[in-house]
């Protein structure tokens, strides 16, 4: 009767797919951050319809009702501290699972990684419209900041700004459209998951040797998804502990200061995860260059399976390719903290530095 | 271990040297100001009790922290989300809550007549704000605007150390430096010109317990008594992680031995070449291998089985 199921209906044949999957027998623990991320975002979903359920998208009511949740909801405060870390927890994967894809050359299933770094962007559009929602000091100038870049275009520029946010300043109309993208966008989140899935079980995944996949294969269940659990384990003690214990440790004191547009932060910063990205518009002299420059910081993800065909495919056996990656990732985490400085020496020529090496890393890797 | 080739050692020790030149400018970069505007005292670290793990508030020391906060800080400072419902169980009891909310009054309404009036505080009433606007708040504080206090602590970089360090760092400006009338001097506050006069003094209040009460445990209790607002959850929290941990500790390792259980069949897979045993020869000499129905008898000679038995 069961196998019935599985091989008849429609639902069953997609569960059974899965189930079934043939995987490459010597992958690592590496290959479950994808998992994880599919649990980050069921995490966000679930925990982000219960806040959805009090949270009022109005400047006045805002913060408000962000302070009604953690101290009047039942368990509001653990709702709203899973929300707000599992976003961290969410990119902690994320650029580990790019990381992997990069180091054993996983962009050569093109299919599934223009799809990917598609998600990647979403990802992030998604967490910086969620990141205004709170309404406090950071939040309304880091949307002041994020929204101004977009005057740098040409011609079109304030009049993009202006549209976006629905009057000549950050405003209630702002606000109320970031909320619903911030709704909305999950759900093309899962959309394009399940295209990259679909993408990755036409291919089959990549190997630590970057040998042909289809030679030594195992069933996904139960030989992964167990492997898979021990990583799930290990992020649940991670994010359990951060909200538990230390739930504030990367919020920023500024963001329980209600939105004040009178009133500007010394010192404006993104959340730890797009510092880099930050680090990398402010070390370029001009508005445009520097936006051009953030965006191509991700979106160069994209030129990779053109640019990058290397003779073998997993890093470990290519010399150059492992040294340029563990630079590129250096580079990341040195972008990082440039990018929670303030913009002055020796800061800024650091990340000068940092933002051409940052990109040339990426055509040393794509020469054989 | 086989010793490294001349190139590895000059590798690693440019590797180490690198490394650590960089961690050392890093660490200098980030603990020194760069410029002489950056010259603002950082406050100490202390060591709060309820900071640690598995640390919890001091109930005595919150109780003492809610009285100076009413007799000394009320005057001017604003706790807007804190319900008087929400001490009850913490530092008070449900009576002596209900009779601290009775002492202040409450303006309600409208009645049947359209008319707003006061009545006596409840539990489920905030506590009550001593300026009815920002407007006024300023107006009585000569231009400054004394902060809602609800989340402070975690609004100012520092928490509590920067708090308690500021309420007992008030001192005597140093020579040249320009402070404004109606001023006053605090290395801790950014510019050090801060509106708030010195609000602790020793002996200012007595505490009913016994405790003594200089500067230092006045601004050790309210500074608890504030961290407190901004995380009223915080001792359940700690509770709830002691449980989690201890769930994990176990699923942790179960799991880890079911995948291990799993596994244990393809990891300890052997997989090994037996030559084929010869095959018996006919009269000529010639061996014979039998297959599978369908496939043609192979027929090995002397030559060909030599090499099989090579390969």
């Amino acid at each position: 009767m069961k196998n019935q199921m599985m091989k008849h209906n429609p639902m069953g044949k997609m569960a059974n797919s899965l189930i079934q999957l043939a995987c490459p027998k010597n992958i690592s623990a590496l290959w479950s951050f994808g998992s994880l991320l599919g649990l980050c975002l069921i995490t966000q979903i679930l925990t982000g319809i219960f806040l959805a359920m009090f949270y009022i998208p109005n400047i006045y009511q805002a913060f408000d009702s962000a302070i009604y949740i953690s101290r009047d909801v039942n368990f509001g405060w653990l709702i709203r501290s899973i929300h707000a870390n599992s976003a961290s927890m969410f990119f902690i994967c994320i650029y580990t699972h790019t990381g992997r894809g990069i180091y054993y050359s996983s962009h050569q299933m093109k299919e599934t990684w223009m799809v990917g770094v598609t998600l990647l962007l979403i990802t992030i559009l998604t967490a910086f419209l969620g990141y205004v929602l709170p309404w406090g000091q950071m939040s309304f100038w880091a949307a002041t900041v994020i929204t101004n870049l977009l005057s740098a275009i040409p011609y079109l520029g304030s009049t993009i700004v202006n549209w976006i946010w629905g009057g000549f300043s950050v405003s209630n109309a702002t606000l109320t459209r970031f909320y619903a993208l911030h709704f909305l966008f999950p759900f093309l989140i899962s959309a394009l998951s399940l295209m990259h899935i679909i993408f990755l079980h036409q291919s089959g995944s990549s190997n630590p040797l970057g040998l042909n996949s289809n030679n030594e294969t195992m069933k996904f269940h139960i030989y992964f998804s167990a492997k898979d659990l021990i990583g799930v384990i290990l992020l649940w003690i991670m994010l359990g502990s951060v909200v538990l214990l230390k739930p504030n440790l990367l919020i920023d004191p500024e963001n329980f200061i209600p939105a004040n547009p009178l009133v500007t932060p010394t010192h404006i910063q993104p959340e730890w995860y797009f510092l880099p990205m930050y680090a990398i518009l402010r070390s370029i002299p001009n508005k445009l260059g520097g936006v051009l420059a953030l965006i191509m910081s991700i979106a160069i993800l994209y030129f990779l399976p053109m640019m990058n065909k290397p003779i073998t495919k997993s890093a470990s056996m290519n010399p150059k390719n492992k040294i340029a990656f563990w630079l590129l990732v250096t580079n990341f985490i040195v972008l990082m903290w440039i990018g929670s400085k303030p913009v002055e020496s020796p800061f800024e020529e650091i990340g000068q530095i940092m933002t051409v090496t940052y990109f040339s890393i990426y055509m040393i890797m794509s020469k054989n | 271990m086989a010793a490294w080739s001349p190139f590895k050692k000059i590798a690693a020790s440019l590797f180490g040297v690198t490394g650590a030149t960089a961690a050392f400018t890093v660490y200098n970069l980030e603990k020194r100001p760069l410029k002489a505007a950056e010259l603002l005292l950082h406050p100490p670290a202390y060591e709060w009790a309820h900071n640690k793990v598995f640390g919890s508030f001091d109930a005595a020391s919150l109780r003492r922290g809610y009285l100076v906060y009413k007799n000394v800080c009320k005057q001017c400072h604003s706790i807007k989300y804190l319900a008087f419902r929400e001490m009850v169980g913490v530092f008070m009891t449900e009576e002596e809550a209900k009779a601290e909310a009775a002492e202040v009054d409450i303006v309600d309404g409208p009645d049947d007549t359209g008319e707003m009036f006061e009545r006596p505080g409840k539990l489920s009433d905030k506590l009550p704000m001593p300026y009815r606007n920002d407007e006024e708040a300023r107006f009585a504080n000569n231009g400054a605007l004394p902060p809602d206090l609800s989340y402070i602590v975690l609004a100012r970089h520092g928490g509590e150390d920067y708090v308690f360090s500021l309420l007992t760092g008030y001192c005597d400006p140093p020579e040249g430096f320009d402070l404004k009338d109606g001023l006053h001097y605090n290395p801790y506050f950014a510019g050090g010109a801060i509106g708030m006069a010195q609000a602790l003094f020793p002996g200012i209040y007595e505490y009913a317990d016994g405790t003594p009460a200089p500067v230092s445990q006045l601004a050790k209790d309210v500074t608890e008594f504030l961290a407190w607002i901004a995380q009223p959850e915080l001792n359940t929290r700690k509770e709830m992680a002691i449980k989690f941990l201890m769930v994990m500790t176990f699923l942790l390792p179960s799991v880890y031995y079911w995948k291990r259980f799993k596994w244990a069949p393809i990891k300890n897979l052997k997989i090994e070449f037996r030559p084929p045993k010869p095959p018996a020869r006919d009269q000529t000499g010639t061996a014979t291998l039998k297959f599978r129905k369908g496939i043609p008898k192979l027929r090995l000679t002397d030559q060909i089985y030599k090499t099989l038995q090579t390969e």
